[in-house]
């Protein structure tokens, strides 16, 4: 019974040491948040006259309305066109490549898959120059076009390789059968295979969706015009126009990273998923 | 007859399924060959010559840009940045990602608020997290020397971005603020696979909890933290956006990194002939220390 209540107050402190290190981790976590979202009240000499940690005096909403009639829609609408395109074309392209490496035989099946998947551990960086020089010579330089071919491409490695994981689990007798009943392998496709595999494309949307929404090196390299610039770009076209006037800034910040957290709080699952998914690319 | 009538339909089908094959799979084979593979051939052969990216002359160099990488300081230099920041990416991101997953996993359900605030970070990009962190981090009405201030009483400035050993260090732990969540993720997910017949027959056979994390769970997380080290690794070798938004490589190119150094080069000094050697240096080397890690784990495994 001692050696018992001995180990029980023993967990009790370890518990106690855990909560407070827990909490440590909470306030490093939410300060810098609570910094962005508390000075994006204010006005613009507020911040340094009363302090980063006083509440703002008065709460200065106007910010926001600065940020929302100078463009930052158009920033956000640009963003969701060129990832919304992105995506509908990365995931189709990839499900159509996953699917004769999941479930047909011919000769080059192993070998396609594997140079497809070794294309995972390629960086971007190596190929921006090349890609730089074909979207001028094409014409597409400075243009929401130039971000597509790039953005697909470089998700189809992984979205191949985790759909054909995934399709390789769906039984081969339904595609059995229905090829007796006169199906050829274009209609096994749309009527079997793509409607069984929404869960993996949806978690594969989500997670190449979010990455595609913050790339930044592509878009900063092949986009000039500020009328045609991308979300993440929107951040430094702001602090390049309002650079002392840091409470606009924050609300430029917290206006970009609210969509985010509102898919996050809806989505919870489906994004952790999804990111584990991704982390197969790291 | 039978069986020669057999083989030919057999051939048939196959030559069927190849042509299905190809048709389902072209489309993804042609962007990968536009996208990813014509530009690693083509960064090496810009290697060999001198060019500035947009006029028509490139003056072929030979080997000349490469015997100049060797003898960069300023490339070695932003290896050698790239390399601190993989150690301590390794060495802080994923233990304490680990150190919250265990928390989580032994609190269950409960902790459930602690899981969503500690997420938060990673669903910021780069990009906002270094303008945010510019300003949080500022001399002038930023975080740490307001509190400096406070606690000294009187005004104080700790100069976290503008001083030279300051600024890595300050990157480094800013990209754990970032990156820790989505370890913590990953050893959730990895603690998930555990059974749970494992955890209750170690409870049954006496064993604490402490115990079970010690000598059961860990070992069995084993793979899963190879191939975080893996990730953990090759990112921070290819790191760039929050970088070039938060120092630019600056101050005086102490923050410098590979890819950092390679955009400068090109995108802004024009200089894309040895901009491609030495973003084609970086693959080389990204290549080489992933390939060399995952053989040194190999051999450490099979004790």
């Amino acid at each position: 019974m001692n050696e018992y209540k001995k180990s029980k107050i023993k967990s009790k402190i370890a518990w106690g040491i855990a909560i407070f290190f827990a909490l440590i981790q909470l306030v490093l976590t939410l300060t810098p948040f609570f910094f962005m979202i508390v000075n994006s009240f204010r006005k613009q000499f507020d911040m340094l006259q009363q302090g980063v940690f006083h509440l703002p005096d008065p709460w200065y909403f106007k910010n926001y309305f600065e940020v929302v009639t100078h463009g930052f829609f158009g920033y956000f609408l640009r963003s969701v066109i060129v990832v919304a395109i992105s995506l509908i074309l990365m995931l189709a392209i990839s499900a159509f490549a996953a699917y004769p490496l999941a479930r047909m035989k011919f000769k080059l099946n192993a070998f396609i898959y594997a140079t497809i998947v070794a294309m995972m551990s390629v960086p971007m960086h190596v190929t921006l120059i090349p890609i730089f020089k074909l979207t001028t010579n094409v014409g597409l330089y400075d243009s929401l076009g130039s971000l597509i071919g790039p953005y697909v491409a470089f998700a189809l490695p992984m979205s191949v390789f985790i759909l054909t994981a995934f399709m390789k689990t769906i039984p081969k007798e339904i595609e059995e059968s229905a090829e007796i009943d006169g199906c050829n392998k274009f209609k096994n496709f749309f009527k079997i295979i793509l409607p069984l595999s929404k869960s993996g494309l949806s978690t594969l949307a989500i997670y190449n969706g979010v990455s595609m929404w913050n790339e930044f090196a592509f878009a900063n390299t092949f986009l000039i015009t500020p009328a045609k610039k991308t979300l993440p770009l929107a951040l430094g076209q702001f602090k390049g126009e309002h650079s002392l006037n840091i409470p606009i800034n924050m609300a430029v910040l917290t206006l970009s990273v609210l969509p985010m957290i509102i898919l996050f709080i809806i989505f919870q699952d489906k994004l952790v998923k999804g990111m584990m998914a991704g982390a197969v690319k790291g | 007859m039978e069986k020669g009538r057999n083989i030919g339909l057999a051939r048939a089908k196959a030559r069927s399924t190849a042509k299905a094959a190809t048709v389902f799979l072209l489309p993804a084979l042609i962007l990968i060959a536009i996208f990813i593979v014509y530009p690693v051939i083509d960064t090496f052969a810009i290697s060999g010559f001198k060019w500035n990216g947009i006029s028509a002359d490139k003056i072929f160099n030979g080997l000349g840009n490469w015997k100049e990488l060797l003898h960069d300081e300023m490339f070695w230099k932003s290896f050698e940045h790239n390399l601190i920041v993989m150690v301590f990416s390794i060495l802080l991101q994923i233990p304490i990602g680990m150190l919250l997953a265990t928390f989580l996993d032994a609190g269950g359900k409960k902790f459930n608020f602690f899981k969503i605030i500690w997420f938060l970070p990673y669903l910021m990009s780069s990009v906002a997290i270094a303008f945010l962190f510019v300003y949080a981090l500022a001399t002038n009405g930023g975080l740490i020397s307001s509190l400096a201030t406070i606690i000294n009483g009187k005004r104080t400035t700790i100069d976290l971005l503008g001083k030279a050993p300051n600024a890595l260090y300050t990157i480094i732990g800013v990209m754990a603020w970032q990156f820790t969540p989505f370890y913590m993720v990953y050893f959730i997910a990895g603690y998930g696979n555990i059974d749970t017949t494992i955890y209750e027959a170690a409870i049954i056979d006496g064993a604490t909890r402490g115990q079970y994390i010690r000598h059961i769970a860990i070992p069995l997380l084993g793979p899963i933290f190879k191939t975080a080290c893996t990730m953990s690794l090759i990112g921070s070798l290819k790191y760039f956006d929050m970088i070039w938004n938060m120092t630019q490589g600056g101050p005086a190119g102490t923050t410098e990194l590979m890819a950092t150094y390679m955009y400068k080069l090109s995108f802004q000094q024009f200089n894309m002939g040895y901009g491609s050697t030495v973003a084609a240096g970086m693959f080389i080397l990204i290549t080489a220390i992933a390939l060399l890690f995952n053989k040194v784990f190999k051999v450490k495994e099979d004790y």
